[in-house]
């Protein structure tokens, strides 16, 4: 449920004193060209517009990504363009060196499209399966576990814990990926659990 | 941050000290120019690097990196001796006036308690004086010697402008008009806003860094009101989320936390949480806990989870240490005792300090999982790249499997803002290869562990066998399925008391808010404080109405905000004690002699009396602390504590070495450098650029291209000094690495006179690795200590010591 509202509508709201003013000094001026640059009828025709925010710092500015092809009627979408969001009230469509250039992360050289995997001292990684990867994965998981898992400690109390196994959880994922991860660590019995909030 | 991002234009003074949000939040840091430009705001800056912050600063003041808290004493210190105190608030809404237990001292730097071979307090005098009537003991007049408000006088006190400079490199003349602008905001009707990054996190005392400027912000009076506030700004895009979510050692989602082995049962555990209030009427929030906890339990175990078996409270691993933080976690890799490691989007041999350490301690490892979108460090930690990671493969018998993962732009859910703000994306390309969700990736390796146990038998398998897995394709859990469940809802009906024909709950139905969550196992939720995210109106993550009633800044329907979609947290204490707001021009909340009405959704019961309750219903005082009681480890007051390596030995405690409850593991201190060792003579400091992130961004051409390698940075005095030409190479080195540069010899980093000695500082920025786009550069963690602040071990990354000298290029 994406509930947008028009651009017209934001800028009869909030924008049309913007530009007098000396946000316009600022960088806020922008705003009404660059709806003039969103709403170019060619790119909205060839491209389907998304809204998202940008993956690196906790500014969380919005953007709009653009791509050929509709994820939502199921098919292949290639991303051709992002921007930043001019409704979002806190980026009000600007965005920094970083978020100017996230179309380059999306399309990195070094982003990883298949599973691998080194074996013991090797020099180099092999691609496999996913049900290779992801089998070889529970397997040292549940012996490890099995093999250290302390149910009770020395004085006889009960503490189901399991710390020869651990987990450093991301930073960029969802909430919904978090809370996903969370109850599989969790469950498992899993205390080394940690996340990038300290660097 | 207790404010948003787009309420700094309503502040009157922006302090900008242990961060650089020009550089580092460009976005964000438009709203400092936006509240300069029109509200006639100042900026304050202070930092040992005059950054681009300080660049457009109204008022800029250097430091010596590590020395924050003797600043900010001495700030508290001078707003005290000079009546520069927002009086009624401190009165109403602060623990100034509450009485502390008699046994309570401080001495050469330690409080009362202190056991040097735990390095530990015991900390049971940190507290409040308790009447008859089970109540905390006050003097209102503030003249009780025992009281908060003296002992803080007392304990700053030695912190006088002459003994700051001392300390913290700041001439004198600038600290004191540092003060005199701060100062000024203890008007009711001037606000303060404090702007704060990893330049105050990353010591071995970031926490108290943090608390001691908040105890100012309170003296103030700028807590809960517009344009005020402590505005941490968060790093990557959903760290808040993910410490909200609890994905930590000892956390349970909303900050709950996990039992340690001496609760070993339900009712143990429950004894020392859900606290009395500690004054009469007050709210005491966590006296709810069990219904957060337990509508948790729910959540995980469903159906197995019972009031018989205490909802599943066997079914949670307890704790024998504090926690198991990653500086445990590779330190206990280290010595052989871990055997599999799972990377999530983390590049740890790049982000944690020692690098030597870390890639011995990976060695070790039986298995390495790395789940990424992009290539990774730690990934090929056992490829040989020469001078940049002098692996020999052959001998590293760790098994590698890494696992390539969709990014932002193909996925879809939520990300936290720093100002709490969930806001929901949608995917917008096909994900390359074979990448797949995070959420699929972790599904099957449950789906698999759980076959395995279904199969096999094994240890324990109750929990993870009945963990509620209930979802339309239990291979990959939709985002929203998800994200119901940590919003909540009932599982079984409730029924009016009074009335048995009127259902209050109805079973299957989202809950409306945490006000709805029951502790008899009627309700489940994943995440107390997320609760109102996604109710029956439907994902208000997803909102996106951007307008803003009276232009105050909170844009309330826009996403949603924990808690309660709240803006502004404390937001009570934006009136005075009879609930007219502090300023009328920046007005918030008010009491319109019934209840609590204004543009924000209010931080208290809305119909609680205003004299009666007080704003800081966390805490069950109602009150904020001056006086930290027994909360921190490392004492209820803020004191001064050189970094573990530093140029000179503490002024205020000679004897005391670093913060002297931070945990050191024993090889780690071996390989620390002696205070004012002159084999380690400068103060170096880490820091990012504004054309970077972390490590992800020398994976991107274009920052590759604007930034394409590493350099230091040193002031044209040290540059002469050590016969270093402006971009020349040089060797840096501390006792635990040696790394190899180009030198920008710069205007912006100026030699300190500390204690009458003068101090060189180093720059060191962060960003470059042996796998990506950028040319290959050295890690500044190469050169880092091992060791953590002592609440919640974040590392000393903002204070250490190195040499260095000329050198020719490096033959990679
Ligand atoms: S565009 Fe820049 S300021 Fe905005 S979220 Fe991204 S990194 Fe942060």
């Amino acid at each position: 449920m994406n509930m947008e509202l028009s651009r017209r509508q934001f800028l009869r709201t909030a924008g049309a004193g913007i530009a007098g003013t000396s946000l316009g000094a600022f960088g806020f001026g922008g705003v009404e060209e660059a709806l003039a640059d969103a709403i170019r009828p060619f790119r909205l025709t060839n491209t389907t517009e998304v809204r998202n925010t940008c993956t690196y710092c906790s500014v969380a500015c919005g953007i709009l990504i653009f791509s050929k092809g509709d994820l939502k009627k199921g098919e292949k979408a290639e991303i051709t363009h992002i921007e930043g969001d001019v409704d979002h009230p806190t980026n009000r469509g600007t965005l920094c060196p970083k978020g100017a250039a996230l179309l380059d992360i999306v399309h990195s050289k070094t982003r990883l499209q298949y599973p691998m995997m080194r074996k013991a001292g090797s020099d180099k990684f092999e691609r496999v399966s996913w049900d290779v990867a992801l089998d070889r994965v529970a397997r040292v998981l549940k012996d490890d576990r099995d093999k250290n898992f302390i149910a009770k400690n020395n004085d006889g109390v009960t503490v189901n814990r399991w710390v020869t196994t651990g987990f450093l959880a991301a930073s960029a994922t969802t909430n919904e990926a978090a809370w996903c991860t969370y109850k599989v660590v969790r469950s498992a019995g899993m205390l080394v659990f940690d996340n990038q909030a300290r660097v | 941050m207790t404010n948003s991002w787009t309420d700094i234009k309503n502040t009157d003074l922006v302090v900008i000290m242990g961060g650089n949000a020009a550089e580092a939040h460009p976005c964000g840091f438009k709203w400092v120019t936006e509240a300069k430009a029109t509200r006639g705001a100042k900026l304050v800056v202070v930092d040992p690097r005059y950054t681009r912050s300080a660049a457009v600063a109204d008022y800029y003041a250097p430091i010596r990196q590590g020395s924050d808290i003797a600043f900010l004493n001495g700030v508290i210190n001078y707003c005290i001796q000079n009546d520069k105190v927002q009086w009624e608030y401190v009165k109403a809404f602060t623990n100034a006036a509450y009485l502390v237990k008699d046994g309570f001292g401080y001495q050469d730097g330690l409080f009362t308690g202190y056991d040097e071979s735990k390095r530990d307090y015991n900390r049971t005098t940190w507290d409040y004086q308790i009447g008859p009537d089970g109540y905390a003991m006050v003097d209102e007049t503030l003249q009780n010697p025992r009281c908060v408000w003296n002992l803080l006088k007392a304990h700053v006190a030695l912190y006088t402008p002459d003994m700051v400079s001392r300390i913290t490199g700041t001439p004198k003349d600038k600290f004191l008009k540092v003060c005199e602008m701060i100062g000024e905001c203890a008007s009711p009707t001037k606000t303060m806003t404090s702007m704060y990054a990893l330049g105050w996190t990353q010591h071995s005392k970031g926490s108290q860094n943090i608390r001691t400027m908040a105890m100012l912000q309170l003296i103030l009076g700028n807590i809960g009101v517009r344009g005020g506030g402590m505005n941490a700004l968060r790093g990557h895009s959903n760290i808040q989320g993910l410490t909200d979510l609890g994905l930590m050692s000892n956390l349970i989602p909303g900050y709950l936390t996990l039992p340690t082995e001496r609760e070993p049962d339900f009712p143990t555990y429950m004894a020392s949480r859900g606290f009395k209030p500690l004054r009469p009427n007050q709210m005491s929030y966590w006296q709810n806990y069990k219904k957060f906890f337990v509508s948790f339990q729910k959540m995980m175990w469903g159906p197995a989870a019972t009031a018989e078996n205490n909802f599943a409270f066997e079914y949670l691993p307890k704790l024998d240490v504090p926690a198991y933080d990653v500086l445990r976690a590779f330190e206990l890799m280290k010595q052989g005792k871990m055997n599999a490691y799972i990377c999530q989007g983390f590049n740890p041999l790049q982000a944690f300090p020692n690098k030597a350490k870390l890639a011995e301690a990976l060695g070790k490892l039986k298995l390495l999982v790395i789940m990424d979108p992009l290539e990774t460090e730690t990934a090929r930690f056992w490829e040989n790249h020469g001078i940049y990671n002098p692996a020999e493969p052959a001998k590293i018998q760790t098994e590698v499997i890494q696992l390539p993962t969709t990014c932002f732009a193909e996925d879809e859910g939520a990300l936290v803002s720093s100002g709490r703000w969930l806001q929901w994306h949608w995917p917008a390309g096909s994900p390359p290869g074979e990448a797949k969700t995070d959420v699929w990736i972790m599904a099957q390796i449950h789906l698999r562990l759980k076959e395995l146990y279904r199969k096999e038998g094994g240890a324990f398998p109750d929990a993870l066998l009945n963990l509620q897995w209930n979802y339309k394709d239990p291979h990959e859990p939709s985002p929203e399925e998800l994200a119901k469940e940590m919003n909540g809802y009932v599982v079984s009906d409730v029924v009016d008391p009074n009335d048995p024909t009127k259902k209050l709950l109805e079973a299957g139905k989202q809950v409306a808010g945490f006000g709805a969550l029951r502790d008899d196992g009627s309700t489940a939720c994943g995440c107390w404080i997320y609760s109102g995210c996604y109710t029956e109106a439907g994902n208000l993550m997803a909102r996106r109405d951007n307008s803003d009633p009276g232009e105050t800044g909170a844009y309330a329907k826009w996403a949603f905000s924990w808690p309660a979609n709240r803006r502004i947290i404390y937001n009570r204490a934006s009136a005075d004690i009879n609930g007219k707001p502090w300023d009328e021009t920046r007005k918030l909340l008010w009491w319109d002699g019934a209840r609590w009405t204004g543009y924000d959704v209010p931080d208290i019961a809305p119909t609680a009396k205003p004299q009666d309750v007080g704003p800081f219903i966390m805490n069950p005082e109602g009150v904020s602390r001056l006086f930290a009681r027994g909360m921190m480890r490392d004492g209820p007051f803020p004191v001064h504590y050189e970094p573990f390596e530093s140029p000179v030995a503490n002024v205020i405690a000679p004897k005391v070495r670093g913060n002297p409850v931070a945990r050191v593991f024993k090889d780690d201190f071996a390989q620390f450098a002696e205070v004012a060792s002159p084999d380690f003579p400068y103060a170096a400091t880490s820091y990012r650029l504004t054309e970077h992130f972390h490590y992800w961004t020398k994976n991107n051409h274009v920052n590759s291209v604007l930034q394409p390698e590493f350099f230091v940075e040193i002031s044209e005095e040290l540059a002469k000094e050590k016969g270093i030409a402006q971009g020349g190479w040089a060797r840096v080195w501390s006792k635990r690495g040696s790394v190899f540069a180009k030198v920008y010899v710069t205007k912006r980093i100026r030699p300190m006179l500390v204690d009458g000695k003068t101090v060189h500082i180093v720059g060191i920025p962060i960003h470059w690795g042996f796998v990506g786009a950028a040319r290959k550069g050295f890690p500044a963690n190469q050169l880092t200590p091992f060791v953590g602040d002592a609440n919640i071990e974040t590392p000393e990354y903002k204070a250490f010591c190195v040499n260095i000298e000329p050198t020719t290029g490096p033959v990679a």
